[in-house]
């Protein structure tokens, strides 16, 4: 049995603006265990981002409205101070972003950004650095790595961008990798030799990775455990099978059911969208925050926020219906669509 | 990039053209006044007028009085600002001369206020950005207000008024007779030119540098950075700052290639003998050659400038490529 690597405790996240308190995460718990692969599943201001920033140490208290514990290794990330916070990020835990046209600067060689990574945590020189830069971009399958260290980021590709911020965040072969929307903006050949990349990494460096996504279809063959956010609120949580195979929460449901798929005779289906928009942070719906879009309301839905509640050991979900309905639901409705 | 070098120039010369040419049609073809009439003073008789008239080749067409001055635009040694059509009538010396020797007066004002300002506004706008918000954020930002929107003349007349006459602090205004322009700086001449022209360009670059670094703050790879786990004042110096200087460096060329041409009103109240205070002179005495002449000279200069701050765009941004 694998150790616990992250422990989050009834993590909330409240930013304090001029039109009210945003709510952006909102008591979340989970447990990461050493090498792992968690998938973070929502829509845009579901949580799923800001949640992991904050394990970064990227939002501070002085922005936000910070509580709960984030423990790493048994430490908790959020009463460390800033200098020892410092050498967490970039060298235990470390993060890749979604646009990678963007992530990187614009005015300095990839191979130097990556070495500053490197000098940044380890004491070692110049040349020491460039040739862990150098091996790194190999590592990550950029060919002729010596001659793209010296270039700039605007001759990279997309894709090749990406190796390079994957190249630069595994440097400090850091115990947890998080990915917030690695593949978002790339082309979707490219997603794929990404997402492959990850794998085949995170077993040569034996980190655990966080896949943040808004596509339950990019994180399908990826993760070990997947959880689903909304509205600040972990909403489902279970294995891979778990999901695919029996999830229990409309939202998850309806993510489902919005993967484009081609039917045996090859004709388009129509796309199946969630119907109504994500929730305001700041007020959020009464009861289930998901009740206002979702098809199977009823009273008690209006009233009540539910709980996570487990439904065996490894699978949990948040909705007022009852196991036997969402079994039935889950077969006749939405797999039988699938 | 040598195409691109020839190119430029041969565009500068083109700018050149143009601005000579609006220049002309102002002050020689529709003058306030005749510029014969003017030359040969007020007691005279109508053969000197006539005398004048031919001596400047205003009894020629008018494509032939542009083109004696259009040959002084190329900028070579022998024919940029030919002695000969640009030749003050006013003093009776070359206009070249006239402006080499204030060249030297306008080149210290300038250079003294460009240190200053740029010591005062960058530090100012770049602790601003970092501390948005805070007391000493919203103090800069009322100091550069004020800054930019009190006029030099104001400005210059009220610190010669407190500093040199309440105060006796500073020297009274203008370069006595028979000091160079070093000695000058010496005796303190400068301090109060340089001040008030640098304030106003100061609150500008603390504006311009302000919200720069917090745009570039905001940026992605700024994140990055701080993903990285670099200290904060890494993030701000080396990430931050980078990107939000080069288009400062790129105004400060400008600026400064402006002022080289002729920091008017300030020389004008400081009285001092520099270029600006010269094209002043010329456009009160009608003295058309000098006129052209300090035009050109400081279109030139502009022109000079922005070629060279496109040039150091390049190695700046690594993105800038010249084709």
């Amino acid at each position: 049995m694998a150790e616990a690597l992250l422990e989050v405790k009834d993590l909330s996240v409240h930013f304090p603006t001029d039109d009210g308190l945003v709510k952006a995460v909102d008591g979340v718990s989970f447990t990461l265990l050493e090498g792992e692969t968690l998938g973070v599943v929502g829509e845009s201001g579901s949580g799923k981002s800001v949640s992991f920033l904050t394990v970064m140490g990227l939002i501070r208290r002085k922005q936000a409205q910070i509580e709960g514990e984030i423990l790493f290794r048994g430490q908790d990330l959020l009463t460390l101070p800033p200098d020892e916070m410092r050498n967490v990020r970039g060298a235990k835990i470390s993060m890749i972003f979604q646009d990678p046209m963007t992530s990187l600067h614009p005015y300095y060689k990839v191979g130097d950004q990556i070495a500053e990574a490197v000098r940044t945590h380890q004491k070692v020189s110049k040349a020491e650095a460039r040739d862990q830069a150098v091996e790194m971009l190999r590592r990550v399958g950029i060919p002729r790595p010596d001659e793209r260290a010296d270039q700039f980021p605007h001759e990279f590709s997309g894709g090749m961008r990406q190796r390079a911020m994957i190249a630069m965040a595994l440097s400090l072969n850091p115990d947890l990798l998080i990915a917030d929307e690695p593949t978002t903006a790339l082309d979707v050949t490219v997603q794929a030799q990404i997402l492959d990349l990850l794998d085949r990494l995170k077993q040569e460096f034996n980190a655990a990775v966080v896949i943040i996504t808004h596509d339950l279809g990019v994180v399908a063959e990826h993760c070990d455990h997947i959880q689903v956010m909304y509205a600040g609120k972990i909403v489902e949580a279970g294995d891979r099978r778990d999901i695919y195979y029996n999830a229990q929460m409309p939202y998850t449901w309806g993510l489902l059911s919005s993967i484009p798929r081609l039917d045996e005779t090859g004709e388009r289906e129509r796309l199946n969208p969630i119907r109504g928009l994500p929730p305001s942070l700041i007020f959020v719906p009464e009861g289930c925050a998901f009740h206002p879009r979702c098809p199977y309301v009823f009273d008690r839905c209006r009233e009540e926020v539910p709980e996570l509640l487990p439904s065996d050991g490894h699978h949990a979900s948040r909705c007022h219906l009852p196991l036997a309905d969402k079994e039935r639901i889950f077969r006749e409705e939405i797999m039988a669509k699938a | 990039m040598g195409r691109y070098l020839i190119r430029r120039t041969l565009f500068m010369i083109l700018v050149l053209f143009v601005v000579s040419l609006i220049t002309f049609i102002i002050f020689v073809k529709l003058p306030a006044a005749d510029p014969a009439r003017r030359a040969v003073g007020r007691q005279t008789t109508p053969e000197n007028i006539e005398a004048a008239r031919k001596a400047f080749g205003l009894d020629q067409p008018v494509y032939v009085q542009y083109g004696r001055f259009a040959k002084g635009l190329i900028p070579w040694p022998g024919l940029f600002l030919d002695e000969d059509v640009y030749y003050s009538y006013a003093n009776f010396v070359p206009v070249k001369e006239e402006i080499f020797e204030r060249l030297p007066v306008t080149i210290t004002l300038a250079l003294g206020a460009a240190v200053i300002w740029v010591l005062i506004g960058i530090p100012i706008g770049i602790i601003s950005a970092v501390r948005r918000g805070s007391a000493l954020d919203r103090g800069a930002m009322v100091f550069a207000l004020m800054g930019v929107s009190a006029p030099v003349f104001w400005l210059g007349y009220l610190f010669l008024y407190i500093f040199w006459f309440k105060l006796g602090w500073a020297p009274p205004s203008g370069i006595p007779i028979g000091t160079t322009v070093l000695q000058a700086v010496f005796q303190g001449v400068f301090i109060l030119p340089w001040i008030v022209l640098a304030l106003a360009f100061a609150a500008f670059y603390a504006r311009m540098v302000r919200g720069n670094l917090i745009e570039s703050m905001g940026e992605d790879y700024i994140r990055t950075a701080r993903a990285k786990g670099l200290s904060e004042k890494r993030v701000i110096y080396r990430h931050g700052l980078r990107a939000a200087l080069t288009p400062v460096v790129t105004m400060f060329g400008l600026d400064l290639a402006t002022l080289l041409g002729g920091a008017v009103i300030t020389e004008t109240v400081f009285n001092l003998p520099g270029i600006g205070q010269y094209a002043v002179q010329a456009i009160y005495n009608t003295d058309f050659p000098s006129v052209m002449g300090v035009t050109i000279f400081g279109a030139f200069f502009f022109a000079v400038a922005n070629l060279l701050v496109d040039v150091a765009y390049a190695f700046l941004d690594p993105r800038v490529r010249y084709t």
